[in-house]
């Protein structure tokens, strides 16, 4: 019998267990790449606060408990706005659409909520009352990586073509010509926040990690 | 070679990895009862600072579990498996001890790093795969020496056919194998410029949808070939073992085997339902899901059957009552799972505290019992000595029983609730409830969930206490058991 002789041989059952394994993947991933891979019509890349921010979600986490995929049903659209295409993903490495809504989904968090709301919110979430959501202090006082988060958009640059501009270089040089830029979008988000330390700290040319979250959370729309 | 004489086998490693198994076990389940309570009572959030959010500490809750104990839990009883149904003994080849022992280190090393570079939010985000490209790399390394420990036993195998359970620990090694490659690919972004930012830093080779559909390859089948594949292969030998009877059949196992390995892989999309991926895909996902209960139910009801005619073994025997009610919620999540991917049903499921209860009742009362009996039912046999306590482990499987169910129960009604709730409209069709009205009706749940991850945690804890007293001071074995594992 064929699996009799299969299981004295380990290479052939070896062989047959990889064969086996690799059709789904290959079916269901690779027809649809390149279309999967497509933006929406004129969709700008994140700017470099931005991607600093992506980071700080991620490094802080917030898609353990808040979504970015908004379902084609009523109940969703009233709450969160407009169901989500796939073009619009088509920069976002990773996807952060999460699989847990603790807290509300965030894909459009741009259009309804402001800097000074989310301020307020991340120092101290229960001004939602019964919220249970953390509060995120630190991120006051913690830096923003701005620079990894401009070697990111290069990256993503040079190996798939994601459109951002020709200042966009691998080097020093180029990451300091491009440094007052990223400044600049910050000292905007910081104008309309309170937090004295925070401000302070974007006059000197510094970015705290809710500056760039914050910068983050509007390009949410 | 004296063939039919009585191999001499080599526990070392197999001993290091039940210490491994123990102490990733208990540490994962304490994160996971901290950020349970911290659910329940958020306050519980600022014990360490910024290091101390659920959301800091919730990938450290599951990858601790899922790289740490279980994949430690299968080192541990491939160690000790592979040579007994090869009959071969490690200590036969120096070059596989020294791979061996290499893979320990290497692995424990790695994962207490790993962990650390975690809790300091140190996170390529992807769900059950949020280490960085440093630590993708060890385990890359690591998976490749325990492939060469696999293959390398095979190779020096003197029995020729491979017994069920080696079906399953090759497919375990050859499918992580493959998931792990894909699904980690990255660049690392300071090696791409020239040297700007963290060294630690990459950026995923796929993007937005595409990246979403080989992430949930990846995370549903991480599940299929870590919590799944591995522990059906424990079951099929600890089980026969421990009741002293034959495989109920096997054929069954044959289409068991085969088609777990068909099937399993296309249910990865159904994690998307709903969400941007092409219906044809989410559709295919929903279809194979409830195909995927007959390979599943073929293995737990081989399992039952296994025990026909001997079900008195199980008022006798606590080892049998923990496979038994292993496989038993081994049926349970797997008829579960299908239910959750009905489009219509993950419609309310999906986002909710539905999916945390099915994946616990898979884990908690599947994965970490079979793991534990197999622990129980080798430690005899590694430290020739009788298992301290019967007693301690009866309490113990009555006690995690009852957490089991308490959680799955609470998260029932916790997911349906909100996912009610959510969608639940007026007279006029505006939305009844803000979100938070959704959060706040949660918490009797989730202090009940809370509850059931304490009363969990003390009976692992039991378990080891029983475990290092049976090694330090159970009764001494003159021989070794044959089949029921001796208790005192």
């Amino acid at each position: 019998m064929f699996f009799h002789w299969l299981e004295k041989n380990p290479f052939f059952f070896a062989s047959a267990i990889s064969i086996v394994i690799s059709f789904a993947g290959l079916i269901e991933i690779v027809p649809n790449f390149a279309q999967a891979a497509r933006p929406l019509v004129d969709m700008k890349p994140r700017t470099v606060l931005e991607l600093a921010g992506k980071n700080v979600y991620m490094k802080d986490n917030c898609m353990s408990c808040h979504s970015q995929m908004i379902r084609p049903f009523k109940s969703e659209t009233d709450r969160y706005g407009a169901y989500s295409l796939s073009g619009e993903y088509a920069y976002d490495r990773p996807f952060l659409w999460g699989s847990k809504r603790t807290g509300p989904d965030l894909h459009r968090i741009g259009n309804y909520r402001t800097t000074d709301w989310h301020e307020n919110h991340m120092w101290d979430p229960t001004m939602v009352e019964g919220s249970i959501m953390p509060a995120y202090k630190h991120q006051f006082t913690n830096l923003a990586d701005i620079e990894t988060a401009y070697a990111e958009a290069v990256t993503v640059k040079n190996a798939f073509f994601t459109p951002y501009g020709p200042e966009f270089k691998r080097t020093r040089e180029a990451w300091n010509a491009h440094r007052p830029k990223v400044l600049a979008d910050a000292q905007a988000i910081a104008d309309n926040m309170k937090n004295k330390d925070v401000k302070e700290a974007v006059a000197k040319g510094e970015v705290p990690e809710i500056v760039a979250l914050i910068a983050y959370l509007n390009s949410l729309k | 070679m004296q063939s039919h004489a009585a191999l001499e086998y080599d526990y070392s490693l197999a001993k290091k990895f039940t210490f491994l198994t123990i102490l990733f076990g208990f540490l994962g389940m304490l994160v996971g009862t901290i950020i349970a309570a911290q659910m329940a009572f958020p306050e519980l959030n600022y014990l360490l600072g910024e290091y101390g959010t659920f959301s800091r500490l919730r990938p450290i809750h599951t990858n601790t579990v899922v790289f740490g104990f279980t994949v430690s839990g299968i080192f541990a009883t491939w160690y000790y498996v592979g040579q007994r149904v090869l009959k071969v003994s490690m200590a036969e080849s120096r070059f596989l001890m020294i791979i061996g022992n290499l893979m320990f280190w290497l692995y424990f090393i790695g994962a207490l790093l790993a962990t650390v570079s975690l809790l300091f939010g140190v996170s390529s985000s992807k769900e059950y795969a949020q280490y960085e490209w440093p630590f993708d790399l060890v385990v890359v390394v690591v998976w490749v020496l325990w492939g060469v420990s696999v293959m390398g036993l095979i190779g020096i195998r003197r029995e020729k056919a491979l017994y069920i359970s080696v079906w399953y620990y090759l497919a375990c090694f050859l499918g992580i194998a493959m998931l792990y490659l894909f699904n980690n690919m990255a660049i690392p972004t300071y090696f791409a410029t020239e040297g700007l930012g963290n060294i630690l830093h990459s950026v995923s080779m796929y993007a937005g949808t595409n990246d979403a559909l080989v992430e949930w390859w990846y995370g549903h089948n991480a599940v299929a070939f870590g919590f799944t594949v591995p522990i059906v292969g424990m079951i099929y030998y600890f089980l026969p073992k421990e009741s002293g009877q034959a495989i109920y059949s096997y054929k069954l196992s044959l289409l068991s085997f085969w088609g777990l390995m068909f099937v399993y892989l296309w249910a990865g999309s159904h994690h998307l339902l709903w969400s941007t991926v092409p219906d044809w895909m989410q559709t295919m996902g929903s279809a194979f899901s409830v195909v995927l209960i007959l390979p599943s139910w073929g293995s737990a009801i081989n399992m039952l059957l296994t025990m026909k005619g001997e079900w008195n073994q199980l008022t006798d025997n606590p080892l049998i009552k923990f496979m038994v009610l292993a496989s038993t919620f081994y049926m349970l999540s797997t008829i579960e799972g299908p239910i959750q991917a009905i489009k219509s049903v993950n419609a309310i499921a999906h986002f909710t505290d539905w999916i945390p209860g099915h994946v616990h009742d898979g884990a908690l009362g599947w994965v970490v019992f079979m793991i534990m009996a197999s622990i129980f039912h080798m430690a005899p046999r590694m430290f020739k000595r009788e298992v301290y306590s019967k007693k301690l482990m009866e309490a113990q499987f009555w006690l995690q029983t009852t957490a089991v169910v308490l959680y799955f129960t609470s998260m029932w009604i916790a997911g349906i609730t909100q996912g009610m709730m959510w969608r639940a409209v007026d007279e006029y069709g505006n939305l009844m409830y803000s979100f938070i009205d959704t959060v706040t009706v949660l918490h009797p749940y989730y202090t009940i969930r809370a509850l059931s991850g304490v009363m969990y945690l003390i009976g692992f804890l039991m378990f080891a206490y029983n475990i290092y007293k049976t090694m330090t001071s159970g009764r001494v074995l003159a021989e070794e058991p044959q089949f029921k594992t001796p208790m005192a």
